[in-house]
């Protein structure tokens, strides 16, 4: 009886393999990545939460709408494609070196990994730009009765509602003559920002060109610190994938997976790369799309 | 001390190498193609700039269903969590479904807040319901006199 138990009772459970028949280092990353999914899905339901607290929110057009190079064209939601496009095809990359190394083809594992890096490194690139714009930026609003120029900060955030016309023509008169000149400047660049400054508010509050102006008032400040906190935290496990990613290239080129035998290795450097990209369909969807 | 045991199971099954590849590349037109869809919805929403609750909300669902397509694509096919074992799968995904509870129970919770502070706190809804009508249109600010 004993004896037909161990031949034919072929239980997943009793020992000597892998019940789930995948090698434990995977099966840990994914179990990592399961406890990353809740870290994400609480940074973002959090959000969510805030976000469903307000009686107003931006709208996402209006904050991301520049592109490098652009300058002031209105594109809304173009630069953010173009990054979530780099890193669908790094993805890709990734999955290709992951096949390379299935077939021990150690050659095609080091040319997709250089590219999987070639495009971290160009979407991390693409957040520096646009983190960069957001904070230095000036735009227009409406603080008691005068118009200021603030970037989308973790305390201020730009992008409250649109502020009517003769509300507009109250502010500018409330407002310092260093603001006005910079308003002034920026559609017409005829005199030097030393010239405008120097001449009295009054006059400076007339050539502002109220058409092109878009002044908001004050938007929920919730926004910038749930922004920069997770796209941050993306961008550090993007960051941290392109490390992992690098090492596992050293480690190709010194072929030590050829000496072990496989390239099981590449596999969870994969899973964690697509893992990333994976966040990002939802971040992209709760910052940009809705 | 285990990684010299271990046998190369995780690589047993696999379809034939030219199917896996133009399976990966199938995959990444599916995934363009839906991410381009979803822009033009994010544009639609943005360019519109509907009054209409009700039509927005099912533009934001279309939106939200794609992308969790998107999500179903990277992680059967690019993280080839479908060609595991079942059992495996449900570990990870039954422990998952927590967060189907805590997206439901936060929101509910954060609108509950939203109305009780419209309700009790004056300030906080003039500052912030701007009512459409006061507003003026989108990109046509009436010019200074």
């Amino acid at each position: 009886m004993a004896t037909t138990a161990t031949v034919h009772k072929t239980s997943w459970w009793s020992g000597g393999k892998s019940p789930f028949n995948v090698e434990y280092g995977k099966l840990m990353m994914w179990y990592f990545l399961m406890s990353d999914t809740f870290t994400f899905g609480a940074l973002l339901i959090s959000y969510g939460t805030i976000r469903f607290s307000q009686n107003y929110w931006p709208n996402p057009g209006d904050v991301f709408n520049t592109f490098p190079g652009a300058g002031e064209a209105n594109l809304p939601l173009a630069f953010v494609s173009l990054m979530t496009f780099i890193l669908i095809m790094s993805s890709v990359t990734m999955v290709l070196a992951v096949h390379a190394g299935h077939q021990g083809n150690k050659k095609g594992v080091v040319k997709w990994l250089a590219w999987t890096i070639v495009g971290g490194l160009a979407f991390l690139s693409c957040q520096a730009w646009e983190w960069t714009h957001l904070l230095t930026g000036e735009h227009p609003t409406l603080i008691n009765g005068q118009i200021k120029l603030l970037a989308q900060t973790m305390s201020h955030n730009p992008w409250g509602h649109l502020v009517e016309g003769s509300a507009v023509a109250d502010a500018l008169k409330n407002t310092s003559p260093d603001v006005l000149a910079k308003l002034v400047y920026e559609h017409n660049q005829s005199m030097s920002m030393a010239q405008l400054t120097a001449m009295p508010a009054d006059q400076l509050a007339k050539m502002v060109n109220v058409a092109k102006l878009h002044v908001h008032e004050a938007g929920p400040v919730g926004f910038g610190g749930f922004f920069y906190g997770i796209t941050g935290f993306h961008g550090f496990h993007v960051f941290s994938g392109v490390v992992i990613n690098i090492v596992m290239l050293v480690m190709t080129t010194k072929g030590v997976f050829e000496r072990r035998g496989h390239y099981l290795m590449i596999e969870k450097a994969g899973l964690y790369w697509h893992f990333v990209d994976l966040v990002w369909v939802f971040v992209f969807l709760c910052f940009y799309l809705i | 001390m285990s990684n010299q045991n271990v046998t190369v199971e995780a690589t047993l099954h696999h379809a034939p190498a030219d199917n896996l590849v133009k399976r990966i590349w199938k995959t990444f037109w599916i995934l363009l193609i839906i991410t381009i869809v979803e822009l033009a919805l994010g544009l639609l929403l943005h360019k519109l700039d509907l009054p209409d609750n009700t039509k927005r909300m099912m533009i934001k669902g279309v939106i939200i269903i794609l992308s969790l397509a998107k999500a179903y694509f990277i992680v059967a096919i690019f993280m080839h969590l479908g060609d595991e074992m079942s059992k495996m799968i449900l570990s990870i995904l039954i422990p998952l479904l927590l967060i189907i509870w805590v997206i439901v129970a936060f929101l509910i919770d954060g609108t509950a807040y939203k109305q009780m502070r419209n309700r009790y706190d004056k300030s906080f809804n003039t500052k912030t319901m701007n009512l459409p009508q006061k507003q003026a249109p989108k990109g046509k600010t009436v010019p200074l006199k």
